[in-house]
């Protein structure tokens, strides 16, 4: 490496943080806006399967929560792609990335939402996965990341509560209403334990040893564990992973996730992905008179 | 029912319609900025339409969420206007926007004058957020004035917004996925 | 175009950044920033500046040792031990 790349290397190590106008790594600024840029796609594919349930939501109460989460989103792939479009990818370049298949985001995204069940179970776990990294984002040595991270994390607190609202008045309910929610947590237990990535040791990923993350991927993983799974069990739900259990030392353990459908899925092949991404790509292609009308530089 | 919950009503639908339709927007309009605003816009018309269901409901002793879901699609007294789907067409939508927030002004208006204390303070709640609607409607205006499918959208729903003889084809598809959950458990709490 | 806006949580605070839009026009970025900075009554007030109109300065220069600008310039201990001292007031520990 070079003395350059070196020193950098130690200052972010070392906690340093970086601002935009900075000089930065070539490798550093490409992992980076490569990172940032897939949790923007995943904001706003994430958007789709839960709009589909803002136009069935049974109250006045859930249309309006699950419609200022959904805006939340919204808000935060705005905020994101400020951020990557600040360190030099304009936002229309990477909306074209995501529609062309060329970039990634999240592998939850992919799958289908079935019923009242998934909606909860997505705002309560699903939303839970997110924030344990979001939180670690907190530190990410690329400041300006790290100071969106602070107003992304506090609207997803909200989203959980939401999301807890939801099943706790749905296991309180009727047996057809825990029901939706066993089958839903059923449905979304794989893709919840893929969620965090494989288990790279830290200190091998590009992204833990320029300290945009701070937080190994099994590390990401046990924090979920430990936080829900109590939550999970108290409710007098069960998981579908017979081997899941805390040992002794206080690590969990689990039946290994399937890497290989999450290797499949997130390369585009999805149950959900064409769908959605061909709905983005239509409703991009109908607006793109509105785009040239209001946002075209003037001369 | 009393003359009251006969005026509260049709507005009280007309927001609950037009507020769904608007929150389909969400996550696919334009641009991002837009989208968020738009959806504030969508979730106030819903916010607006379960305050004036609520003092109906007090009134006839029943709830603001049993208005808004558990009628008959024939029971509704929405404007046809604001029960077409309209995405993924902006033009329209703008359009829509802005004949509604003018003929929803001279309503509110007219409310606030009532001689119904109630009716009179919700009426000026509600005006005072419908001011930043009518803000962000002329604000397109202005923009896509010279816009020819924009004029052309105005013209064609400018006849449109008083008409109340029945619903449009696409109401009954509407009031059915808005009630496809709640109707899912009977009686349940949701 | 940029607009950066700032945001004040409560009166008395001070206005510190929040992000940016993008917006035709001042009238637009408004719309936007209050809705994106202000739908969950987080902020009070904001500032919405074109990012044009905005001058960072990033350098500053100390090439003589200006100590008279920092605490070490000001090393009390020494005399006010003799001038305590000379009052006959030192605590023991001076002494």
């Amino acid at each position: 490496m070079e003395a350059r790349d070196q020193e950098f290397l130690e200052y972010v190590q070392s906690g340093g943080q970086v601002e935009t106008s900075d000089w930065m790594p070539d490798d550093y600024r490409a992992k980076l806006v490569k990172f940032i840029e897939m949790h923007g796609n995943s904001e706003l594919m994430g958007v789709l399967p839960e709009r589909e349930w803002i136009l069935r939501a049974p109250t006045l109460q859930r249309k309006l929560a699950l419609t200022a989460k959904v805006q939340d989103e919204v808000g935060h792939s705005q905020l994101i792609y400020r951020v990557v479009e600040d360190l030099g990818k304009p936002r229309e370049q990477c909306l074209e990335d995501l529609i062309s298949g060329k970039a990634k985001f999240h592998n939850v995204f992919h799958y289908p939402t079935k019923t009242w069940g998934d909606v909860g179970v997505i705002a309560w776990l699903v939303d839970a996965a997110a924030i344990i990294s979001q939180k670690a984002l907190l530190k990410c040595s690329y400041a300006p990341y790290a100071r969106i991270m602070k107003k992304i994390c506090w609207e997803e607190s909200f989203h959980i509560l939401h999301g807890r609202d939801v099943i706790l008045t749905m296991m309180n309910g009727a047996d057809a209403q825990r029901e939706l929610v066993q089958e839903a947590l059923d449905r979304w237990w794989g893709p919840l334990m893929q969620f965090h990535g494989n288990p790279i040791a830290k200190e091998e990923d590009p992204m833990f040893i320029w300290r945009i993350k701070s937080q190994g991927n099994g590390e990401a993983r046990q924090q979920f564990l430990d936080g829900y799974v109590p939550q999970i069990w108290e409710l007098g739900l069960t998981v579908p992973d017979p081997n899941l259990r805390k040992n002794d030392d206080g690590v969990w353990e689990f039946s290994e996730p399937d890497w290989d459908e999450l290797k499949h899925v997130v390369t585009g092949h999805g149950p959900m992905t064409e769908e959605r991404l061909g709905l983005r790509r239509t409703t991009r292609d109908e607006t793109e008179w509105v785009r040239r009308a209001v946002l075209a530089q003037a001369a | 029912m009393s003359e009251r919950a006969q005026l509260l009503l049709p507005i009280a639908d007309d927001e609950l319609i037009l507020g769904w339709r608007n929150s389909e927007w969400t996550g696919i309009a334009p641009f991002l900025e837009e989208d968020v605003a738009f959806s504030s816009i969508a979730q106030n018309e819903i916010g607006h339409a379960r305050a004036l269901y609520q003092l109906v409901a007090d009134e006839l002793g029943t709830t603001a969420d049993e208005l808004a879901f558990d009628r008959k699609p024939e029971e509704y007294r929405c404007s046809h206007f604001v029960e077409l789907r309209l995405v993924p067409d902006w033009a329209k939508t703008i359009a829509r926007h802005c004949l509604y927030e003018d003929a929803d002004e001279r309503r509110i208006k007219e409310l606030m004058e009532s001689d119904d204390a109630e009716v009179a303070g919700l009426a000026a709640k509600i005006d005072r957020e419908e001011a930043y609607h009518r803000m962000h409607a002329k604000m397109w205006f202005d923009r896509l004035q010279d816009e020819p499918r924009f004029q052309e959208a105005l013209e064609e729903l400018r006849p449109l917004v008083d008409h109340r003889e029945e619903h449009v084809p696409e109401f009954e598809q509407l009031w059915s996925e808005m009630t496809e959950v709640r109707r899912s458990v009977a009686g349940a709490t949701w | 175009m940029i607009y950066e806006v700032f945001r004040q949580e409560r009166k008395g605070q001070p206005f510190t950044h929040a992000g940016s839009v993008e917006a035709p026009n001042d009238e637009y970025a408004d719309s936007y920033a209050r809705e994106q900075f202000g739908r969950r009554g987080e902020s009070v007030a904001l500032w919405v500046v074109a990012r044009s109109a905005v001058h960072e300065i990033d350098e500053f220069v100390d090439e003589l040792e200006k100590n008279y600008h920092r605490v070490d310039g000001y090393p009390l201990k020494e005399k006010l031990k003799e001038a305590r001292e000379r009052a006959g007031t030192a605590a023991p520990a001076d002494r």
